[in-house]
This record gives C-alpha cells, structure tokens and sequence, in this order.
C-alpha cells in the first residue's frame, strides 16, 4: 500500500518558552500506513500532531507532506483532517450537516452535501441518525461521526487524537477493529495517538514510543514488544520484570549480567543496542511475565532465578505469582491456566527458568511510571 | 409550632418585598386610568383612558420615543459589536494580561455617566474643533454623540454578558472547522457566531434597556436629538399628568409581554428537546388535554395568549367607552360636596355669630356693630348663590329640610337669586 501520501519529521524541535515539548524528532510515515504515536500523557503525542495539521509552527525542523514541506501553510490549506481528542463536533449541528461541513465551506449545495453525507453515514452504520444532534448520539456514535465528518474532507494523511480514550473498554475494543477496517478501506494514511499500547499493537502498521519528548524507537508492533531499545520502551509497552546490573562479559549477541539480587543471568542484547553494551556498563534486564517458567527448587544455572514468593492470584486465564525483585519491583510470573491443580507457594523461595533468547537487555535507563 | 411561625413569616416576609418591588408600578398603572388631572390612585374617580390619547397627541413624547429607538438600536450595534471584540480579545489575550485588560475594560461601568457625558462630549469637540470642522458636523451630532457616549459603558455590559457564553466555548471546534476547510472568517460566521447568538441576544436586549433608561450621559450629549428619558425629565420640571403614567403602564405592558414570550419559546423549545430525545412526538410528552402544538405543557404561553385576549379586550372597551357621563356626574358631585362644606362653614360662623350675640346681648344688645356680624356671614352666601345659577330648585328644598336649614335662612339665599 504505497499508494496514499507518506509523512516526514525532519529534526523537529517545538518548543514553549523554555520548555521542550518536542526534541529532534525524525520520523519516516510511509503513505497508506497506520502508523501510531505512543507514550504515557505529557509526553508531547498531541504537539506533534498539531504540528503535522498546522496549528503549531515548529521551532526548528520541517514537516513534509507527500513530500512538499509544510512550512508556512495553514491548517485549511493541508491535505490532512485531526480527529480532536474531544471529538470538538459541531453541537448546534445537525449530524449531517457535521459531517459535511467541509463540503459547505467548499461551496457545495444542500442536495449534494445531504447525498455524500448519507453516503458516509451508511459506512459508519449510522444510516438514519443524520438528522439528530451530536449531543443525542451516543459516545461510540459521536466517535463515528467524527471520522465520517474528517474523511468527508477527502484527506491524504488522517491524524486521530486518542479518540478512543473517551469510551469504555468493550466499545474501544471494537472501535479499535472498526478504525482499522476503515482505514484499510479509504486507503489513506492514518496518523494515531494513544498512551494505550493494547491499541497501539492491535492497530497500528508502525509505532513510535515516545517519551518525554524524545522518540525512543521506532517499529512494528512485534520489534516494540520483543526488540525493545530502551529501558522504557521495554516497560511502557506491556508487563516485564526488570533485573538491573552490571554487564560481566558480551559474546556475540548475548551479554552476561551480574545483577544486584539474582545472580548472573544470562540475556539477548537488544538489536539496537548490538555494539553498544560494553562489558562494565550499567544494564537492565527485561523478561516477559509469560517467558518465565516454573523449575524445579533451588536449580542453578544463568538462566535460573531464585527469589521468595510474596503473593499469588488467579487471573482466569493466568496464575500470578509475584516474587520478591529488585529495587522493590515484584518479578511477576504468568503461569498458563490448562486446568492444572495450582498450590499456594506463599512464603516459599522459588526458582524460574527462562530460555536467553526470550530475555533482552538495553543499557540502564528511566522506566516507564506504573 | 416552630415550623408554622417560620413559614408564616416567609410569607409575610415575600408578600413585604413583592409590595415593595410590585407596590409602585400598581399604583402608578391605576393612575392612568383614572380621571384627575395630578395623577393619583385614589380617591377614584373615573375609569378613562384619555390619558393615553393625551399621550398619542404630545409630540415632545413621540419625537422622544422616536430618539429613544434611533439611539437604542445605534447602541444596540456599537455596544454589541464592540462587546464581542472585547470579550474575544480577553479570551484570546496574554494569560499575564488578562487581569489588567479586564479591570481596564471594566472601568467605564464604575465611572459615573456624568462624568462620561462629559468627557464624550469634550473629547468629540476637541476631535471636531481638530479636523477643522463645524458645529453642524456629523461629529457633534446629537445621536452620534448619544450613540457613542452610551456605547462607553453599555459595551462593557455587553462583554460581560458574551464572557459568560464564551468562556463555555470549545477553542477546538474553531480549530475543527479551520481543519475542515474554513477561513478564519468562516469559522467565525459559521461556528463562534451562532453559538454566540443566544448571548448575542441578551446583550442587545440588555444594550437597548440600558440605553432607554440612561439619562446621565445623554443629557450631556442629546443635542438636538431629546430621548424619551430627557423629554420626561424636562416635562416633569413643569408638573406631571397622567399621560406619564400611561406610558409607564405601557411599558410595563411591553416588558411583561416580552418576558412571557420569552418563556413561551424557551419552554417550547425544551418540550421540544425532550420529545426529540425520547423519539416521540410534542403530543406524546404532554399527554391529556390536547391542544394547539405551541401550548402543549407550556404555562407561559397560556398565560401569553390570555394576556394578550385581555388588553384586545380592554383596548376594544377603550375605543367605545367614553367617561363623559362618570365625569359629569363626578364633578356634580364635587360641587355638591362643596356646597356642603360651604354651608357648613356658614352654619358654623352663624352660631358662633349667635354665640356672640347672646353674649352682647347681656352687656348692650341694641349695639349696631352687631348687625356688620350678621352682614359677613351673608355676604359669602350670596356669592355663593350668583355662583350656582344652574342648582336645582329642589336642592334648595332639600337644604331646607335639614336641620341645619332652620337655623338661618337659606331662602334668603335663593332669594337672592330669584
Ligand atoms: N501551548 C502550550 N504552552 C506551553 N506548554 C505546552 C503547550 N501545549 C503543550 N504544552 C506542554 O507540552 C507537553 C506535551 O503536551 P501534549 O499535549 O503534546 O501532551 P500529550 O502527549 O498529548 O498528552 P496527553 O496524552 O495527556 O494528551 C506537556 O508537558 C504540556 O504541558
Ligand atoms: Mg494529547
């Protein structure tokens, strides 16, 4: 799908008085992509899309659209259409007259708006609600309408501010599927923001993790979550135990770990980091949940831990078993629930075995808040 | 016990402040309808309504309420406008501003409209003696003066007014239609604008209240432009009549009919909401005594159309009635009340008269001093009588039959007419 018009942020810097919303990013968004912004709020997501629609002049650096750089053009004058974190509907708007509005600023007459805006109503499901208020619509309605009234625009690049933040869990769940299949069939490129990561992994061609600022890595959803380059992408993105230490020695593509409470352990470098874990540095340590597995007590090995069990639960689909971590983190253990009877090792010291390849370090750095 | 002396005294406590809020305008309504020429409420006289024709013949009052309008929609467009630009701006200025431009806003409402009749009318001189232009210039025209001396002060309600709206306004639904497509320009007339007009509204019906009833500054400024205000000062300067308060009356008419019709609307518009919310029709919400689409759970409009039956009604009575019988009769009576009181005063000097004589009697009755005493309680009597050529003959008779009638002789007054 290289057919729809790409996005590039060159060395884009935006700044408030002293304040750095945005350093040097440099970001390549393929046309016809669904590419996702992620990062805990703050961290300046709605900056950069506000940059790319053009309400925000960048301090230094350039935003180009299907190449053409940006600088100096109005919002009314770009090829993309924002989806606002609020949705910002027109409230004294029919639902019709909402979704075409960019057709009443064109010049359009009234039978031709009515025609395209049913048209767009029939794709979001809303066939006979055009007549109503947006403030007699339901959120997930309202939601639809939003995307309805951007893609009447006819935009090349569509940028979604967290829309889904404002609905509960089971609707952005399927809002999540429905955005997707949207936007495989407009075609366009699809700009998302979002501190979700489930929403981030399930939807998005590309991501960006972002933090504070600063891009952190870009990749598919799969890179992200196994391959991640820093310490805080590899906690921001979904549950992991951290182990932090010392690298002993580096061979090839694994390092050895001493660390401050398990002893050595044994780990993948991150692909981004082959070359650069030296032997001396600081280092953590990240292990899934899910990749850690029960063995039998007291085993030693650099793929073996021992720590005190502090609690467990059941999950439904997982047993939890929390251990003792390090610097006061729990190293928590997902155990596949097949039915199996479960004892209740509260209180016991416990041994985990992983395989090298399912650990990965990265030099040590700021995690993710909880 | 405790509860009922509580509720008792809120009663009482409303019934005092609707008095004292309510209390004027009664009475003064009642004074336009009856027939003495200082209004008052009572005594009653007579139901009339020509202080209103009276009211319909004074040009000053006319030219006044035609002055009034031309100025109240000038403010109305100057405030208004200048109101939203103001509001606008302190939404959009420097947050670290915002506190100084807003006090400085502000300020024109504390200074007093002397002070700003004045200084309009200084400044605009001084502009005009600037340009080198006449005293016939539009710049120091009456209406323009009056019009933009107001403007000073009512702007600033106005911004009040549109901060309130505005500050509920989402900045993002402008950026929506700036994204969409839309000129500053259209995002202003197609998103700001109508959702401003509800306060759009309020501020121009408070710009031109506030204008009619302002005569502080105006009367720096009018020229040869009086508003209504002015015209009633200058007229109260010379005695007032009735006819004033015929046209408060009306006023008040005005404002009530307004008030309702306003209520009317907006409670249409909510039966309206509601229906569209619960996918029924205006019918189904209001269920019982069906009627007309407008009244359907509508109180205000109810009371709206009785009101206006009503003032057809008294205005239809007013073209037909006329109070020439009540108003003779009125005056008849008047004149008897005073011939009453005339006699009585005669009777009382004749007795004190008598008194007198008795007591001259025992020192020298045959004095002739005496009979100028009885000269003066005669001498009124029959002017009176010259005076009362039209009197019935029989009001005469019965005069006699009072007890008073013996005492002295009122034949002698009719007697003198004959
Ligand atoms: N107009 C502004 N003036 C000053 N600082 C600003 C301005 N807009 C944003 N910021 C700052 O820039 C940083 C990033 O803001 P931004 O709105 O991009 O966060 P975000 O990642 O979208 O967060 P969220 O997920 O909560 O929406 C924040 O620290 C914010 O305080
Ligand atoms: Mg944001």
């Amino acid at each position: 799908m290289s057919a729809g018009v790409g996005v590039d942020l060159e060395n884009l810097w935006i700044r408030f008085g002293d304040f750095v919303a945005v350093r040097d990013a440099n970001v390549h968004i393929k046309g016809g992509d669904f590419f996702s912004f992620l990062g805990p709020s703050g961290c300046g997501k709605t900056t950069i899309l506000r940059a790319v629609s053009g309400f925000l002049e960048p301090s230094e650096g350039n935003v180009l659209i299907g190449g053409n750089n940006m600088k100096g053009i109005g919002p009314n004058k770009r090829p993309t259409a924002l989806i606002f974190q609020n949705l910002a509907l027109f409230p004294l708007m029919k639902v019709w007259e909402n979704i075409s509005f960019s057709m009443e600023i064109a010049g359009a007459s009234a039978k031709e708006r009515r025609k395209r805006a049913d048209e767009l109503l029939d794709m979001i499901a809303l066939s006979d609600q055009g007549d109503k208020l947006p403030s007699e619509l339901s959120g997930g309605q309202r939601q639809r309408v939003a995307i309805a009234r951007a893609l009447c625009a006819e935009p090349d690049v569509l940028l979604l501010d967290e829309p889904l933040s404002a609905l509960d869990l089971k609707l952005r769940q399927h809002m999540r599927t429905e955005l997707r299949e949207i936007q495989k069939r407009v075609g366009i490129t699809f700009i998302y923001i979002t501190h979700d990561q489930g929403e981030a992994l399930t939807m998005s061609d590309d991501i960006a993790v972002m933090r504070a600022g600063v891009i952190d890595q870009i990749g598919d959803g799969k890179t992200i979550y196994n391959d991640p380059a820093t310490a805080f992408a590899a906690s921001f993105v979904g549950e992991n135990n951290v182990f932090r230490g010392k690298v002993l020695e580096v061979n090839g593509n694994e390092a050895l770990i001493r660390t401050n409470r398990s002893g050595d352990l044994r780990s993948r470098i991150s692909t981004a980091n082959l070359g650069k874990l030296a032997v001396g540095d600081d280092a953590m340590m990240f292990i899934r949940p899910e990749a850690l597995d029960l063995a039998p007590t007291g085993t030693k090995g650099e793929n073996f831990v021992t720590a005190q069990v502090t609690h467990e639960e059941f999950e439904g689909n997982t047993f939890n078993i929390f251990m003792e971590g390090d610097g006061g983190k729990e190293i928590k253990v997902a155990i596949p629930n097949h039915g199996q009877s479960f004892d209740d090792h509260t209180g016991q010291a416990m041994t985990l075995e992983y395989e090298v390849d399912n650990a990965v370090a990265v030099p040590a750095g700021e995690l993710a808040a909880e | 016990m405790n509860n009922s002396i509580i509720r008792i005294s809120i009663w009482v406590y409303l019934a005092i402040f609707f008095i004292y809020l309510l209390g004027p305008l009664v009475i003064m309504s009642i004074t336009a309808f009856n027939s003495p020429s200082f209004p008052r409420a009572t005594p009653w006289e007579c139901l009339t309504f020509e202080w209103f024709s009276a009211l319909f013949q004074d040009e000053r009052i006319l030219n006044g309420i035609k002055n009034s309008i031309l100025v109240g929609i000038g403010t109305i467009i100057l405030s208004v406008s200048m109101g939203l630009a103001g509001a606008l701006m302190l939404t959009q200025i420097w947050p670290k501003l915002r506190a100084t431009y807003y006090t400085i806003i502000i300020a024109p409402i504390l200074i007093p409209g002397v002070v700003l009749g004045i200084s309009t009318l200084v400044f605009w001189d001084r502009i005009n003696r600037m340009l080198g232009l006449g005293a016939d210039s539009f710049l120091s025209n009456g209406l323009f003066l009056t019009i933009i001396g107001q403007s000073t002060f009512i702007a600033s309600y106005c911004m009040l007014v549109l901060v309130a709206r505005l500050q509920r306004y989402d900045l993002a639904l402008t950026e929506a239609a700036l994204d969409l497509g839309a000129t500053h320009a259209q995002a202003f007339r197609k998103i700001l604008l109508p959702f401003m007009r509800p306060a759009l509204a309020s501020a121009a019906v408070l710009a031109f209240l506030a204008s009619f009833e302002n005569y502080n500054t105006t009367t720096f400024t009018f020229g040869e432009y009086p508003t209504l205000t002015i015209e009633l000062a200058q007229k109260v300067r010379y005695g007032i009549t009735p006819a004033i308060s015929a046209l408060a009356f009306m006023i008040v008419v005005l404002t009530v009919f307004a008030a309702l019709f306003n209520e009317a609307n907006i409670k249409r518009k909510e039966v309206i909401a509601k229906a569209r919310k619960e996918g029924a029709t205006v019918g189904d919400v209001t269920s019982g005594v069906k009627l007309p689409g407008f009244f359907t759970g509508n109180a205000a409009a109810i009371t709206l159309v009785v009101f206006a039956v009503a003032t057809i009604a008294v205005i239809g009575t007013a073209t037909v009635y006329s109070p020439k019988q009540c108003i003779a009769n009125v005056q008849e009576q008047k004149r008897l009340e005073t011939q009453k009181r005339i006699q009585e005063l005669r009777d009382q000097r004749k007795r004190d008269a008598e008194a007198a004589g008795q007591a001259g009697g025992a020192t020298g009755a045959a004095k002739p001093s005496n009979n100028s005493g009885f000269g003066g309680v005669f001498a009124p009597g029959t002017l009176q009588g010259g005076d009362q050529g039209t009197a019935p003959a029989d009001d005469a008779g019965s005069s006699n039959n009072s007890g008073f009638g013996g005492v002295f002789a009122p034949n002698n007054i009719n007697g003198a007419d004959n």
